[in-house]
C-alpha cells in the first residue's frame, strides 16, 4: 500500500503505467458499450407498462450511477491530494470534474425526455431528478471555484476541500430529498424504483453500467496523461519524451 | 478602533503566557472584538433585517394578497428569505479581516484555528442568525401565517441558521481571497443549503398540519451537530488554502 | 429481436423522440469526450515538439536569438 502511493508520487512512472492501461480500458469500454446498445436498443423486450421508452434506462441508469461516483472519486483524490501532496490525484480531479458534469447532464436530461411518456411532463419534482439536479450544481460549483484562482496549487486545494464537503453533503441531500418527495407527492410510480426485472432487462444494463465505468476510466487516464505533459513540461523525462516522439 | 485593539493584543499577551487558559482566552477575545466590531458597522447588521422584510413584501405583490393562497406557501416564502438574507451578509463574514490583514495574525495564533472561526461565525450567526429567526414571526404575520406555527417558525429558523452560518462560512472561506467571490459564494453555498431549507421549512408546515414538530426540529439539532463537528475544520483550511494562496 | 422490421426500430412503438433524443444526446457526449480528449493530446505533444525544437535551436545557434524568431523560422 504505502509502496503503491509513494510510486503514485511519480508522475513518470504513472505516465508509463498508464500506457498500458490504456489499450484494455478502451477496448472493455468499446466492446461493453456496443454489446449494452445493441442488446438493449434491439433485443430486450418492450416494457409491458411504458413500451419501447423504457430503453432510456440503458442511459439513464449508467450515468447517473457515473455521476454519483465521480463526485466520491473527486472527494478522495482531493483527499489523497491534500494528505500524501499526490499530484497525479489533483490532476486526475480536474479532468474529472468535467465528465462528471457531463453524466449529470446526461441522466437529467435523459430523465426529463422519459418523464413526457412516462408522466405526460417535461420536468416533475421527482426525488431522483431533484437531488441529480442538485449534483449539477455542486459539480459547477467545484468548476467554477477551481477557474477563480490564478495560482493552481490554491484552486487545487480548494477544490479538493468543496468536494469532500459535498460529498458528506451528498447523503444528506439524498435523504432529505428522498423524504421531502415521499411528503409531498405519495409514491406514484417509480421509473426505476421495480425489484423484479426479468435477466434479458437487466442484464444489458449491467453491461452498459460496466461499459460506463471502463469508459469513465479509460478518458480519465487519457486526460490525466495530457494533464502532467502540460504541467511537467520543463522536465526532463517530458522533454525527452518530446524529443523522440516524431 | 484603538480600545480593542488594545485590549486584543494583550488578551493575545496573557494567551501566549499561559498556555493553558490559552483556549479559552482567545476564543473569548475574538467573540467580544468581532462582536464589538460588528456592533459598530450598525448598518451591516441591519442589512439582511431589511432585505428579509423587503423580499417578503415582493411575494403579496407578485403572486396575489389572498390570505388563503399566501398562507399555503408562508412556510416555504419566509424560509426561503431567510436563507438568502443570511446568504447574502456571508461575504463580509471575512472580508474586512483578510483586507486589513487580522486573518493572517488570526493563522499566527497558537490556539487551533477551527475553534477561532467557530468564534467569528458563531458572531454572525447571533447579529443575523437570530435576529432573522425573532423577525420572521411578524413577517409570518403579514402573510396570514395560520396561528400556533410562530413559535415552531422561530426556533426551526434559530436552529437552522445556525447551520446556515457554519456551512456557509466554508463557502466564504473558500473565496475570500478571490476579488469577486460574492456570486461564486452563492453557487458555492446553496446546494448545500438544502437538506436545512426542507426540514426547517418541513418544520412550519408540519405545525401547520398538526403532524410532529419535534422529529423536524431533531433532525435540524442532528443536522447543525454535524456542521458543528465538520464545519470548523473545513473553515480553517479553507481560510489557509486563502491565506497562502 | 424486439422489432419485425428496421422501421418498427426507428418508431420504437410511438416513443422515437425520446429514445433517439436521450440516447443521441449520450452519444454525442460521450464521442465529443473522446475527441477531445484525442485533440487535448495532440495539441499538448505539439506544444512539447515544438517547444523541444526551439531548445534544439536555441542550443545550436547563437544565445541571442528571441524564443519568437525561433519558432517562426522552424514553421
Amino acid at each position: 500500500m504505502w509502496a503503491f502511493i509513494n510510486k503514485l508520487r511519480s508522475p513518470k512512472w504513472f505516465y508509463a503505467i498508464s500506457a498500458r492501461l490504456l489499450p484494455w480500458f478502451w477496448a472493455a469500454a468499446l466492446i461493453l458499450i456496443v454489446t449494452g446498445a445493441i442488446w438493449g436498443l434491439l433485443f430486450a423486450p418492450a416494457d409491458y407498462q411504458q413500451g419501447n421508452s423504457f430503453r432510456i434506462i440503458y442511459v439513464h441508469v449508467p450515468a447517473a450511477f457515473l455521476a454519483q461516483s465521480i463526485f466520491v472519486s473527486l472527494a478522495v483524490t482531493g483527499l489523497v491530494f491534500m494528505v500524501w501532496k499526490i499530484k497525479i490525484a489533483d490532476m486526475a480531479a480536474t479532468v474529472m470534474a468535467p465528465l462528471g458534469a457531463a453524466m449529470t447532464f446526461i441522466a437529467l436530461f435523459s430523465g426529463a425526455v422519459w418523464g413526457v411518456p412516462t408522466w405526460g411532463t417535461w420536468w416533475m419534482w421527482d426525488a431522483r431528478l431533484t437531488s441529480m439536479l442538485i449534483l449539477l450544481f455542486l459539480y459547477l460549483g467545484v468548476i467554477a471555484l477551481r477557474g477563480a484562482f490564478t495560482s493552481r496549487d490554491s484552486a487545487s486545494r480548494a477544490a479538493s476541500v468543496l468536494a469532500m464537503v459535498g460529498v458528506i453533503n451528498i447523503p444528506i441531500i439524498k435523504y432529505s430529498v428522498d423524504w421531502w418527495y415521499t411528503l409531498h407527492q405519495p409514491a406514484t410510480f417509480t421509473v426505476t424504483g421495480r425489484a423484479a426485472m426479468p435477466m434479458e432487462m437487466w442484464l444489458p444494463l449491467l453491461i452498459m453500467v460496466l461499459g460506463f465505468y471502463s469508459f469513465f476510466i479509460a478518458l480519465t487516464l487519457m486526460r490525466t496523461r495530457s494533464e502532467i505533459l502540460r504541467r511537467e513540461a520543463s522536465k526532463r523525462w517530458v522533454r525527452e519524451l518530446a524529443a523522440e516522439a516524431k | 478602533m484603538p480600545a480593542t485593539d488594545g485590549a486584543l493584543t494583550k488578551e493575545v499577551r496573557v494567551a501566549c503566557e499561559e498556555p493553558r487558559g490559552g483556549l479559552a482566552v482567545a476564543v473569548w477575545a475574538t467573540l467580544k472584538r468581532d462582536l464589538m466590531l460588528l456592533l459598530r458597522r450598525r448598518s451591516e447588521v441591519l442589512n439582511p433585517l431589511v432585505f428579509f422584510a423587503i423580499v417578503i413584501t415582493l411575494f403579496p405583490i407578485g403572486i396575489s394578497p389572498d390570505p388563503a393562497l399566501l398562507a399555503a406557501i408562508a412556510p416555504g416564502l419566509l424560509w426561503v428569505a431567510a436563507l438568502l438574507a443570511a446568504l447574502l451578509s456571508l461575504d463580509s463574514l471575512f472580508r474586512a479581516d483578510y483586507d486589513d490583514g487580522s486573518l493572517e495574525q488570526l493563522l499566527l495564533t497558537p490556539q487551533p484555528l477551527a475553534l477561532l472561526a467557530l468564534a467569528k461565525v458563531a458572531v454572525h450567526w447571533l447579529l443575523t442568525g437570530l435576529p432573522l429567526a425573532l423577525m420572521a414571526p411578524v413577517l409570518g404575520l403579514m402573510l396570514a401565517l395560520p396561528a400556533g406555527s410562530y413559535l415552531v417558525l422561530a426556533a426551526s429558523l434559530a436552529l437552522g441558521s445556525a447551520s446556515l452560518s457554519l456551512i456557509g462560512a466554508i463557502g466564504a472561506a473558500l473565496t475570500v481571497g478571490l476579488s469577486r467571490g460574492g456570486v461564486l459564494l452563492s453557487l458555492l453555498v446553496l446546494p448545500l443549503y438544502i437538506p436545512v431549507l426542507i426540514f426547517g421549512a418541513g418544520a412550519v408546515q408540519a405545525t401547520i398540519f398538526g403532524d410532529g414538530v419535534l422529529a423536524h426540529l431533531a433532525i435540524l439539532g442532528a443536522l447543525l451537530a454535524l456542521a458543528l463537528i465538520f464545519a470548523p475544520l473545513a473553515i480553517a483550511a479553507s481560510l489557509r488554502i486563502s491565506i497562502n494562496g | 429481436m424486439a422489432f419485425d422490421t428496421f422501421q418498427d426500430f426507428l418508431a420504437m412503438g410511438g416513443h422515437a423522440p425520446y429514445v433517439w433524443s436521450a440516447w443521441g444526446l449520450t452519444a454525442v457526449l460521450l464521442l465529443g469526450a473522446v475527441f477531445h480528449a484525442r485533440f487535448e493530446r495532440r495539441q499538448v505533444l505539439r506544444q512539447l515538439q515544438r517547444r523541444a525544437r526551439r531548445d534544439a535551436h536555441q542550443a545550436g545557434r547563437q544565445p541571442i536569438q528571441t524564443s519568437r524568431g525561433g519558432s517562426t523560422n522552424e514553421a
